[in-house]
């Protein structure tokens, strides 16, 4: 860029870094103001109505400390923080092995890959709605297909949506079926490992299974790390799916989600972010839920900074080459 | 290969054979194995859509047993359910949603995601840390400000809260697009200038011609992702039954007719078709954006 610039003759410099100056800030000017107005400016605003008592129509009250310290007196909460914690640890474990196993597999495939590759990721596309009907449909007790395909083996189906137990891996399920993304991004992983290093590991006397093992898993790691930290991610916003399992677990859907239905069954799929709606525009709890986005703000930061410097990793790799 | 001589000659291909026949068969083992649960897990993924189908098109009784078969193929199901639910309203607030925000999302990420990948200016690293760190962050978080302030404005219950930020603003697709344009040469660009170009004609003359590819998949996730958006629509329009979209109805759709297996899996069924036809006729799009998100993120 440097060297563009000072190939232009001397009188031009000084306009064309001004030029140059300009065209940075119109081509970023919509991005600035969008982030001040729908990131900067609610973030802000959301830390200091956490120590605010407000409820959208009288305005907010300064309370202190007190949305914080009621927040470890709050059993609900509670419940919801360990819902979430069961998500981060199963879904990510899950997901990412599940994916990483169905990945390994599509690579070994010499005929039919597209359509078996185009069977596994079209799941992840469908609205997490649909999605979650689907596997409430299909595995609901007495005569649901699943029941009935159990059943035949003499195996009743577990209660998937109306057990306390059994919500959460229900909910799981459906998240397997549509991590297709985190496949589709392993398996061109797999597939860019080059294959000089299988031919080495199959001249030592490496089997398949140790190949794998030595050669593929330490070569994407990056991407197992990537796949990790997004499924955190997903995890701790884990919300439509626990929405509509729970309302239609219960019997009873509504759009609005009538209060006393989220979290169905006994507050087994009451995440975090469902109880934070559940406080911020079922009962006007403005405050509240400021505090619990504040925490959870807080959490997603550390987890994008463990991302982000994983990126910076892999660019200060790539920037060596020309061009950058 | 020097015993063979003595040997008599019908030996000859015998000798070698026998160990590439065992690695043959041991290969066609491998090859059916890897296939079989190749094409298992290919199944288990389609399943349960295909129960969804067969229920879908199942008589209201039917619907209720366990029968996984329909005994007569109702497809007037897909009809009817346009009388039971204002759906072709939802339909065209959905698709209002979705279209809108994704031509926002062009005219405002393109630009800045060219600024962030072929301009240098200070700040540049800082900004595109920050469109990581909002792309990461839940909605929820910014979810309570943001509805004071278009509750204030007076447009909660209209679509604009959803559309709006769009034409400002989308942290993954300018994600996305940056990390696309990267992959194009810069001595394309600084060509360009040598030419004479402003930026702004580099923009559209050289690098929006290149990007098309990594410009049709972001729109292509832009679009899925408003379309199948469940948080948004029912934070601004949960109370407004007449500014629904497809996701938020078909969640009410099962409350309302809990007991039609058949009509709700019949919406269920029309509202994932969008996406199917998209990947059909984008295949390729999808993929390379999938693969972009991740490998080179």
């Amino acid at each position: 860029m440097t060297a563009t610039l000072g190939a232009k003759p001397a009188p031009g410099r000084g306009r064309a870094r001004s030029r140059h100056r300009l065209a940075v800030l119109g081509f970023m000017a919509p991005a600035i103001i969008g982030f001040v107005l729908f990131f900067g400016y609610p973030l802000v605003t959301t830390v200091v109505l956490s120590f605010t008592k407000y409820d959208l129509i009288n305005p907010p009250e300064f309370n202190g400390l007190d949305n914080y310290t009621f927040m470890f007196k709050d059993p609900l909460l509670i419940k919801a923080i360990t819902n979430t914690l069961w998500f981060v640890v199963v879904l990510t474990i899950a997901r990412t092995v599940f994916a990483l196993g169905v990945a390994s597999v599509i690579a070994r495939l010499k005929s039919g890959v597209g359509l078996i590759r185009t069977l596994c990721y079209l799941p992840s596309l469908a609205p997490p709605v649909a999605a979650t009907l689907v596997f409430f449909m299909v595995m609901r007790p007495n005569g649901g297909p699943l029941d009935s395909v159990l059943g035949w083996f003499g195996v009743d189906a577990p209660l998937f949506f109306s057990d306390p137990a059994w919500a959460k891996p229900g909910i799981t399920a459906i998240m397997l079926w549509i991590s297709g993304d985190l496949m589709i991004i392993i398996l061109a992983a797999i597939l860019d490992v080059p294959q000089e290093q299988y031919e080495a590991a199959e001249l030592d006397g490496a089997g398949p299974i140790r190949r794998w093992w030595h050669v593929t898993l330490p070569t994407i790691s990056p991407v197992l790390l990537f796949g990790i930290v997004n499924s955190v991610i997903l995890a701790l916003q884990l919300f439509t799916q626990a929405v509509v399992a729970g309302s239609a677990g219960s019997g009873a859907a509504d759009a609005t989600g009538s209060t006393k239905y989220l979290g169905f069954p006994d507050n087994s799929t009451l995440t975090f972010p469902v109880y934070l709606y559940t406080q911020g525009f079922r009962y006007f709890d403005m405050g509240y839920a400021a505090a619990m986005a504040t925490v959870l703000f807080i959490i997603s930061f550390a987890v994008t900074i463990v991302l982000v410097q994983r990126m910076r990793k892999n660019s200060t790799a790539e920037e060596g080459g020309p061009g950058a | 290969m020097t015993a063979t001589l003595t040997k008599p000659p019908v030996d000859v291909p015998a000798e070698p054979e026998q160990p590439r026949r065992k690695r043959d068969v041991a290969g066609i083992l491998n090859w059916v194995a890897t296939h079989a649960i190749g094409l298992a897990l290919g199944l288990m993924f389609a399943t349960p859509v295909v129960f969804v189908f067969l229920t879908a098109v199942m008589s209201d009784d039917q619907a209720f047993t366990s029968n996984l078969w329909p005994r007569e193929w109702h497809w007037g199901n897909f009809v009817e359910v346009f009388d039971k639910a204002p759906l072709f309203q939802y339909l065209i607030n959905s698709l209002t949603y979705s279209l809108l925000a994704t031509l926002g999302m062009l005219i405002s990420s393109i630009p800045a995601a060219y600024a962030l990948a072929k301009l240098k200016w200070r700040g540049r690293n800082v900004a595109f840390l920050l469109v990581i760190g909002a792309m990461m962050l839940p909605p929820q978080v910014v979810a309570v400000p943001l509805y004071d302030t278009w509750s204030s404005l007076g447009l909660t219950g209209t679509l604009v809260p959803l559309i709006a930020p769009y034409f400002l603003f989308d942290a993954f697709s300018i994600f996305l697009l940056r990390q696309f344009m990267l992959t194009i040469p810069q001595s394309y660009v600084d060509a360009a200038r040598v030419d004479g170009c402003s930026e702004f004609q580099a923009l559209v003359r050289i690098i929006i011609p290149m990007a098309k590819p990594g410009i049709a998949a972001t729109a292509l996730f832009c679009f899925l992702f408003t379309w199948n958006d469940y948080f948004g629509p029912l934070l601004y329009t949960g109370e407004v039954k007449d500014q629904w979209t497809l996701s938020l109805a078909l969640a009410t759709f099962k409350g309302m007719h809990i007991v039609q297996w058949n009509s709700s899996m019949a919406v269920t069924f029309l509202t994932m078709i969008p996406a199917v036809v998209l990947f059909v006729f984008a295949q390729k799009s999808f993929v390379k954006g999938i693969t972009f998100t991740g490998v080179k993120g």
